[in-house]
């Protein structure tokens, strides 16, 4: 009986060795990409301090030319960090950033939109028609979205489009009628959703993801990772877009 | 889970020929003995990632194929071909991780304004591609594989879309694990084809004109329902090869949560490492991303 037990005990920890000998594996290859992550960190912060003092001049000239539309998303609870935000606007603003939207999908920021149009007095909100118009160097247009203008926002393009379709069956037309993207960009900009397509979209959170920016405005966007809008820095912040202005697309050709 | 279903093994096309040289048999078990220790130490690797979160579906943008074909001094459609073997390889070790679902961009509504040559070319790779895949101990075999071609497939020839019809009847009965294919795909048209539907699918007896506002509205789920990716969860991880840092049209609307990884290397390059290190990276930020996939 005592052996049977015993054998049975040796039996089921050296089936279960295996899985604790690859869990410590695991979490040793984990502690490995920490400590690499870390001194990334740490490199970010030397470089940092490298590009905000002048050191490396590649950076001193930039051509804005290529970047006509900024958008930044934030983790909604990063962004209640309004002083943080406004540091940002602030740096975008010396590199020469004209026209940013903001987004995170809880809708912090919007609801911040007073405070932050006060403090920055040279920003406006965005109207339809602005990426046409020219503007002063130093005027900086502004937007505000969430997931009021993601999802929702094309739910409420179709209803605009249904009612259209039910229109035009009572009609005397009563070819089936198929909406097209011009026709749902018309909807999404009667509904109050249509602002333009940014060119690069930067990421303040842990994990590169657009966290539900409207999909319709993000076809060809590069979408740049930045870490945490705690963490944040001017060096990487002038570098990616640095980077930016030197990338070249095909646009599926 | 983990699909560690069968050892490590010598396959037929390493076994050494009867009327080898010396050196050439010698050579000839260096390599069977490679080949198992690659495979002994891919395992091993896979067992030690299961101990974390394993992605259910990856995306891939296979990007890369033209400018690997120019590097190597390869006609086009050599590389596109390596291209194909490439992403074979890379099925095989997510399949073998444990991943279900696993979507490919392989063309993109945006690609027929491409050279009239270079897009028959790809045509013609895929309908060659799909029936190889239908043949029995192809990898459709190997994992139970069910396929979907997903996209506006009325923009293909009879041909193309016949081929891509009929791969999806021969692997309907499979469940284990899924491949969709987007072909003839953009994002933007899959969202307006769902608005389509959903108007279309929205059910109501003859409207007078002051009772349209009192329709059922159409809501983001009813949307959800009609796209071309409702057979498939949204995506944990999107990979794009090259090292090109945008989505190009792919899942915008499935991607909220879903992390872009975009490594340097070419299509036909990526490897085993670079699944590895984005695993190992999903499983840093998993508990974040759940937290925010939960979220209303």
């Amino acid at each position: 009986m005592v052996a049977t037990d015993s054998i049975r005990k040796s039996s089921s920890r050296m089936a279960q060795t295996p899985s604790f000998a690859l869990s410590i594996l695991w979490l040793l290859i984990h502690l490995v990409i920490s400590i690499f992550f870390i001194v990334l960190g740490i490199v970010d912060t030397v470089e940092d301090y490298l590009i905000s003092s002048g050191f490396l001049k590649r950076y001193d000239v930039i051509n804005m030319g290529k970047l006509r539309y900024l958008a930044i998303v934030v983790d909604s609870e990063d962004a209640m960090q309004i002083n943080k935000v406004l540091k940002l606007l602030q740096w975008l603003t010396d590199i020469g950033v004209k026209h940013v939207c903001l987004y995170d999908s809880e809708g912090v920021l919007k609801k911040s939109k007073e405070i932050i149009l006060e403090k920055l007095s040279y920003a406006k909100l965005y109207e339809e028609g602005d990426e046409k118009s020219g503007l002063d160097s130093k005027t900086m247009i502004l937007e505000f979205t969430s997931q009021f203008d993601g999802k929702e926002a094309l739910a409420r393009a179709a209803n605009l489009l249904f009612k259209r379709h039910l229109k035009l069956s009572l009609g005397e037309n009563q070819e089936e009628k198929i909406f097209t993207e011009a026709q749902m960009t018309e909807a999404l900009k009667a509904v109050g959703s249509g602002g333009p397509e940014p060119d690069l979209l930067l990421v303040y959170g842990p994990a590169r993801c657009h966290l539900g920016f409207p999909a319709w405005r993000l076809r060809y966007t590069e979408i740049v990772h930045m870490g945490s809008l705690d963490s944040m820095k001017y060096g990487p912040l002038l570098k990616a877009i640095y980077k930016f202005t030197l990338v070249r697309q095909n646009y599926g050709k | 889970m983990f699909l560690i279903r069968k050892p490590c093994q010598i396959h037929s096309n390493q076994l050494c020929a009867p009327d080898n040289t010396m050196e050439k048999e010698g050579i000839c078990k260096f390599k069977q003995l490679f080949s198992y220790l690659g495979c002994f130490l891919r395992k091993f690797m896979f067992s030690i990632l299961s101990v974390g979160p394993i992605p259910d579906h990856i995306a891939f943008i296979m990007d890369g194929n033209r400018r690997f074909a120019k590097k190597r001094h390869l006609l086009e459609g050599d590389g596109h071909k390596a291209g194909y073997e490439s992403l074979i390889s890379i099925l095989n070790y997510c399949y073998q991780l444990g991943v279900k679902y696993i979507t490919v961009y392989a063309f993109s509504i945006e690609n027929f304004k491409r050279q009239p040559e270079e897009v028959q070319l790809l045509m013609d790779l895929m309908v060659e591609k799909i029936e190889d895949l239908l043949r029995n101990g192809s990898i459709v075999d190997k994992y139970g594989m069910r396929l979907y071609f997903v996209g506006n497939l009325g923009l293909l020839s009879s041909t193309v879309r016949a081929a891509a019809e009929k791969a999806m009847q021969a692997t309907a009965h499979n469940s284990r694990a899924v491949l969709l294919i987007c072909v003839a795909y953009t994002s933007s048209d899959e969202m307006v084809h769902a608005v389509n539907q959903a108007i279309r699918k929205n059910e109501f007896d003859s409207v007078e004109e002051e009772h349209i506002e009192k329709v059922p509205m159409i809501k983001i789920n009813d949307i959800k329902r009609h796209m071309y990716m409702s057979v498939a969860p949204d995506p944990d991880i999107v990979i794009r090869s090259s090292g090109e840092t945008r989505l190009s049209n792919f899942l915008l609307w499935q991607t909220a949560y879903s992390p872009l990884y975009s490594p340097t290397a070419l299509w036909p390059e990526i490897s085993i490492w670079h699944l590895i290190w984005v695993v190992l990276d999903f499983q840093r930020n998993y508990a974040y991303l759940q937290k925010k996939r939960k979220q209303p």
